[in-house]
């Protein structure tokens, strides 16, 4: 088990709309295994970014449990867990892939894939090297032209940004990853290479789970699939 | 950042308040701060996050509650229990402060080059060579070209000042840098650099920075994890992105919703 979710309900309280709420998710009960792909399935506004957005701690359950093993060893318990330890969860076990990609200003598209190795390497020179090393593998392999890859990725297009998203999240091989429709903007080619790295992340035995847009992208990696309507409460 | 274990943090701030006669500046803020973490204070001016800043950086001691730092002997020490010889020692070798208005943070009529040679000076550094070799090091690092080294600050640009400005803070490699809107008063692609700079600089010197800042889009970009304030009251804290993200009490909701894309 690297993940389980044990009775998790997420609802918006909305302060300034009249304090409206909304419940978006009841009681999720879910856990996610090494080596598998769980495929969230379910229309539009049903809350499957969200159910991922809780498993990254980006969005704070309502209530219930969030446990994860870390790549250390230990548990942690997301919904109780200090800035710290969820900053340290995400750098060494959880990779998060989201639709876009949020650039820093000045930093090149090199630098970007390559900085969870630089900051792992301790900024050394030696392990910054073999982290570019690294990240202009990935580039190559993602097609992003090699006349961009000393540029900042403002200016890229929205594919070209995808892509450098999926390469900085997936670089660092974490025990799990979480996409958010990692092949929305991308060509046939692309997505079939985004297709490979996923069904490569299973085979190392990582656990993933990710949204596609793409039916036929879901097909190919999903191990497992999950909808999310059922989670979906009356009110 | 280094290994979660059970050692102590870096800063410890427990039950600060302050008053101005009737009226609470400050009420009961407490953190932790480690090692490598870059924490924002949001809220609009008069929230309290200047005052909050003031009191963990031994500028305006608090009517109640502690401030401790974790000196190189590894034990936490209150700051305000602290001779005035410590805490300034403290001031020019293991913090730093940045801020707002570059004029406060430089001496406006000596060189750039002395500015940043100074707190080596003041920890004994008096090889002329050396101080000016790591002057042109560091004016080199923030991006300010070496020929200006025996300029004053005075002939700068406000990008410049506030670039020597850290320059004079980081030289002696500190371990908690304060910085009070570091980046508001600057055009926009200024602020960009700026930024950039302080975000590569904490990340290669592991630095712990606490930033009071009005600009949700500073916090989103350089720290770890925030704290809203709103008269006088820390409202909402955690990691930056939840924060900003998932924003729960009603002042957040606001701050958060008046903004652009932060």
């Amino acid at each position: 088990m690297m993940l389980q979710m044990k009775q998790v309900s997420k609802r918006f309280t909305l302060h300034h709309q009249n304090g409206a709420e909304l419940q978006v998710l009841n009681q999720v009960d879910m856990s996610l295994s090494a080596g598998e792909c769980v495929v969230l399935d379910g229309p539009s506004g049903m809350g499957k970014s969200t159910l991922l957005k809780l498993m990254y701690a980006n969005y704070r359950a309502t209530s219930g449990q969030i446990e994860v093993q870390q790549a250390d060893g230990s548990l942690l318990e997301l919904t109780q867990a200090s800035p710290r330890e969820l900053v340290r969860m995400r750098r060494d076990t959880m990779g998060y892939v989201s639709q876009f990609l949020r650039v820093i200003p000045r930093v090149s598209a090199l630098d970007v894939v390559a900085e969870p190795l630089i900051e792992d390497g301790a900024e050394q020179a030696p392990a910054i090297e073999a982290a570019r090393e690294q990240a202009c593998m990935w580039l190559t392999r993602l097609r992003i032209p090699e006349g961009l890859w000393h540029l900042p990725p403002a200016t890229f297009s929205g594919g070209e940004q995808q892509r450098i998203n999926i390469a900085r999240n997936m670089i660092k091989p974490r025990p799990i990853l979480l996409l958010d429709e990692p092949t929305a903007s991308l060509d046939a080619a692309n997505t079939q290479t985004v297709i490979d790295l996923i069904q490569e992340a299973v085979a190392r035995g990582a656990a993933l789970v990710g949204i596609f847009h793409d039916a036929h992208v879901g097909a190919a990696v999903a191990t497992r699939r999950l909808d999310v309507a059922q989670f979906r409460s009356a009110t | 950042m280094p290994t979660l274990d059970n050692s102590l943090p870096l800063l410890r701030v427990r039950g600060v308040g302050k008053r101005y006669g009737d009226r609470v500046a400050l009420e009961d803020a407490s953190f932790e701060l480690w090692p490598g973490e870059v924490m924002a204070v949001v809220g609009e001016s008069g929230s309290g996050k200047t005052t909050l800043l003031n009191a963990i950086a031994a500028r305006s001691r608090p009517d109640v509650g502690q401030v401790e730092f974790l000196g190189r002997d590894g034990q936490l020490q209150d700051i305000y229990t602290m001779s005035q010889a410590q805490q300034r020692l403290l001031g020019r070798t293991d913090w730093g402060f940045v801020h707002q208005n570059a004029a406060d943070g430089l001496r406006m009529d000596v060189s750039a080059g002395a500015n940043v040679g100074e707190r080596l000076m003041g920890l004994g550094e008096r090889h002329y060579g050396q101080l000016r070799s790591t002057a042109q090091e560091w004016l080199a690092r923030v991006e300010i070209d070496t020929a200006r080294i025996d300029d004053t600050p005075r002939t700068f640009s406000g990008g410049m000042r506030q670039r020597l400005q850290i320059a004079r803070n980081l030289v002696t490699s500190p371990r908690l840098v304060f910085m009070d809107e570091p980046t508001s008063g600057l055009d926009v692609s200024v602020q960009a650099r700026l930024l950039d700079m302080l975000r590569q600089l904490t990340r290669q010197m592991q630095l712990a920075v606490v930033i009071v800042t009005h600009d949700l889009a500073v916090a989103r970009l350089l720290a770890h994890r925030m704290m809203v304030m709103q008269r006088g009251c820390v409202v909402e804290a955690g990691l930056t992105d939840q924060v900003l993200d998932d924003p729960q009490h009603p002042y957040t909701q606001l701050l958060v919703s008046s903004v652009l894309q932060p």
